[in-house]
C-alpha cells in the first residue's frame, strides 16, 4: 500500500483543520471502534459555504480526504457542495490504495451531514434534500459496528 | 518537507539490518564457493563443509543436537512443518487436539485454522492482561487427544516472554509435544531446548542481523516429521531442494553473532527501552502494553488514547523515525490487532498502538530523539481529534478487559 505524493502533501499540511466558531452546521461520521471519526464544520451565508473546517481522528488516508474534501467545497453552493463524490476526493488526491477508499467515502458522508445539520438548524427536514445518510458503506466497511 | 533530523530504525522486530560481518561470512558462498552441497568436487565440497559447520554451530547455540536443525526459508515455513506435520503424525493415533494461545503469530494461527478445517480441534488459551500465558492453564487444556502445545517464546508486537521452561516441564511429563515460535526470541533471551523441554522450534535469521529468507526448525531426535519437500537427499530427505548455503552460513553467523553478546547487549536495550517507556508514559492517557519486566529487551509497545496509529506512524517518519503499529490501517483489515484485543485493549484504544523495537544498532541518542519528536506528534494528531476532544470532555475511562 503507498499513498500518492497529493494524499501525503494533505496529510503533512492539512487545510482548515480545527474547529470553527461561528458554523451554523457541523456534521460528524464515522466510529471510534472502526478508527475514523470526521468532523466538518461549515459556514453557510446565502446558501455558499462561505467557510468550512474539520477534526479527524484516523489514518493518513482520512485526515488527507477531509482536508481535500474541505478544499473542494468551500465557496461553493450548497447545491453543489450536495454534489460532491467519494470518486472526485480520491480523484483529486490523485487516487486511494483500495483499503483507503472507504475514507473518500466518509469525507462525502461528513459533508452531507453538515449540510443535514444547517437544514435541521433552520426547521427544514434535510432528508428530501440530502438524502440518507451512511457512514459504514457495505462493502467498505465490514466492521460490523 | 523538512528534512529529518536523524533517522532512527526502531522496527527491529519487523526486521533487521544484516551486520557487515554476517554480510561477509556469506559472500564467497555467492561468489569463489558457489559449489551444490550435493557435488562431490572441492568447490562442492566446500559448500557441504559450510553447510554442516552451520548446523553444528546453530545447534550448539541452542544446545541442540546438529541432526535436529532443519534449515527453512524462514519462520513462517518452520511453523507450518511443525504444527502441521506433528498433527498429521499424531492424527494416525487418534490425537486430533492441539493446544495454543490468542496471540500466536499468523504463522501458527493460520496453520491451527487450517488444520480445524481438516477437522482437528484447537484450544486459544487466553494471554490475560499482561501478555503471559499461565502454565496451569496450559495443563488444564491438555486432553487424552492433545497432539501438540506450541506457545510462542516472546510475542511480535508486546514483546512479552513466556514462562517456556515451565510449559516444557508440563508437557513433557503429560506426553505431549511442545512446539514453540521463537522468531522474536532467538538471539535476545537465552535458548536451551533440553533444559526448557522444547520438542520443536521456529527460528528466522533477519530477526537478528542475518539475512531474509532463511530459517530453521529445531526437531527433536525421535519425532519423524512428515517430509516438507519431497525430492532429494537435503535435509535428510525432509526438505528437499539445493540447501540456500549462503544464507545458511548467514543465518549461523548471526545467530553465534547475536549469542555471544546477548547478557551485555539486553542489559543495553533494555535500560534504553526502560527509560522510552518511563518518559514516553508522561504523556496522559498513554498506556504500555504487556508485563513491564518479562519483556524482550528491545520492545516498547504503547498506546495513546484519542489518535490512530498509520498517523503516528507516518508522522514519525517524516521525523526520520522507523516504527509499526497494531492498528486497523496498518494491519490491511477494519480491526486491530489481535494481539492488542487479546491483551483486553478495546478497538478504541488499540487503534492507537505504537511499537518501537530496538536492536545493536540503536544507541540512547535514538531514545533522546524519540522523546523529543514523539510527544509533539501525539499533541498535535490530538489537536484535530474529535476523539480526543470527547474523551477530554466526558472523561472517558475505557475499559481494559481481563480475560
Amino acid at each position: 500500500m503507498a499513498y500518492s505524493e497529493k494524499v501525503m502533501e494533505h496529510f503533512a499540511n492539512p487545510r482548515n483543520v480545527g474547529e470553527l466558531p461561528d458554523a451554523n452546521g457541523i456534521g460528524e461520521v464515522g466510529n471510534p471502534k472502526c478508527g475514523d471519526i470526521m468532523r466538518m464544520y461549515i459556514k453557510v451565508e446565502d446558501n455558499v459555504i462561505k467557510d468550512v473546517s474539520f477534526k479527524t481522528f484516523g489514518c493518513g488516508a482520512a485526515i488527507a480526504t477531509s482536508s481535500m474534501a474541505t478544499e473542494l467545497v468551500k465557496g461553493k453552493t450548497i447545491d453543489e457542495a450536495l454534489q460532491l463524490t467519494n470518486r472526485a476526493v480520491m480523484e483529486a488526491l490523485d487516487g486511494l490504495p483500495p483499503v483507503k477508499v472507504h475514507c473518500s467515502v466518509l469525507a462525502e458522508q461528513a459533508i452531507k451531514a453538515a449540510v443535514s445539520d444547517y437544514y435541521r438548524r433552520l426547521g427544514v427536514d434535510p432528508t428530501p434534500i440530502v438524502g440518507e445518510l451512511h457512514d459504514c458503506e457495505e462493502k467498505a466497511c465490514a466492521c460490523g459496528h | 518537507m523538512a528534512e529529518a533530523k536523524r533517522f532512527v530504525y526502531a522496527d527491529n522486530a519487523a526486521t533487521t539490518a544484516v551486520s557487515p560481518s554476517v554480510l561477509r561470512a556469506m559472500e564467497p558462498f555467492y561468489t569463489t564457493n558457489y559449489g551444490n552441497p550435493s557435488s562431490l568436487y572441492s568447490v562442492g565440497q566446500k559448500a557441504k563443509k559450510a553447510l554442516e559447520e552451520a548446523r553444528r554451530e546453530t545447534a550448539a547455540c541452542l544446545n541442540a543436537e546438529p541432526n535436529e536443525i532443519f534449515f527453512t526459508s524462514g519462520g513462517s515455513e518452520a511453523d507450518n512443518w511443525a504444527i502441521k506435520g506433528a498433527a498429521h503424525l499424531l492424527a494416525k493415533k487418534g490425537k486430533r487436539h492441539i493446544v495454543t494461545t490468542k496471540f500466536e503469530h499468523h504463522a501458527v494461527l493460520h496453520a491451527c485454522a487450517a488444520l480445524e478445517k481438516e477437522g482437528f480441534e484447537v484450544t486459544y488459551l487466553e494471554v490475560h492482561r499482561n501478555g503471559i500465558v499461565r502454565p496451569e492453564e496450559v495443563e488444564a487444556a491438555i486432553r487424552e487427544d492433545t497432539a501438540l502445545v506450541t506457545v510462542m517464546y516472546a510475542n511480535n508486537e508486546i514483546g512479552t516472554i513466556q514462562p517456556i521452561a515451565e510449559i516444557g516441564e508440563i508437557c513433557r511429563r503429560r506426553g505431549v509435544w511442545f512446539h514453540t515460535d521463537a522468531v522474536q526470541a532467538a538471539g535476545n533471551v537465552p535458548i536451551d531446548v533440553k533444559a526448557q523441554n522444547i520438542d520443536m522450534l521456529s527460528i528466522s535469521a533477519h530477526k537478528f542481523h542475518g539475512p531474509k529468507g532463511v530459517g530453521l526448525l529445531y526437531c527433536k531426535t525421535g519425532i519423524a516429521l512428515p517430509n516438507l519437500i519431497d525430492g532429494g537427499a537435503q535435509e535428510r530427505g525432509r526438505r528437499a531442494g539445493t540447501e540456500n548455503v549462503a544464507g545458511i552460513v548467514g543465518l549461523s553467523a548471526a545467530l553465534r553473532e547475536a549469542c555471544a553478546a546477548m547478557e551485555e547487549r539486553g542489559e543495553r536495550l533494555a535500560k534504553m527501552r526502560d527509560r522510552l517507556i518511563g518518559e514516553a508514559l508522561k504523556i496522559e492517557r498513554s498506556r504500555l502494553n504487556g508485563d513491564a519486566a518479562r519483556r524482550l529487551p528491545g520492545n516498547v509497545s504503547l498506546c495513546f488514547e484519542g489518535i490512530e496509529g498509520e498517523s503516528l506512524l507516518l508522522m514519525l517518519d517524516f521525523k526520520g523515525v522507523c516504527a509499526s503499529s497494531g492498528s486497523a490501517c496498518t494491519s490491511g483489515s477494519l480491526d486491530p490487532s489481535h494481539v492488542l484485543l487479546a491483551i483486553g485493549l478495546p478497538h478504541e484504544v488499540a487503534h492507537g498502538s505504537l511499537r518501537l523495537s530496538f536492536s545493536d544498532e540503536n544507541t540512547e541518542e535514538d531514545v533522546d530523539y524519540i522523546l523529543s519528536v514523539l510527544p509533539g506528534i501525539v499533541e498535535r494528531l490530538r489537536a484535530m481529534s474529535p476523539l480526543w476532544e470527547t474523551i477530554q470532555r466526558n472523561n472517558i475511562q475505557y475499559e481494559i478487559r481481563d480475560f
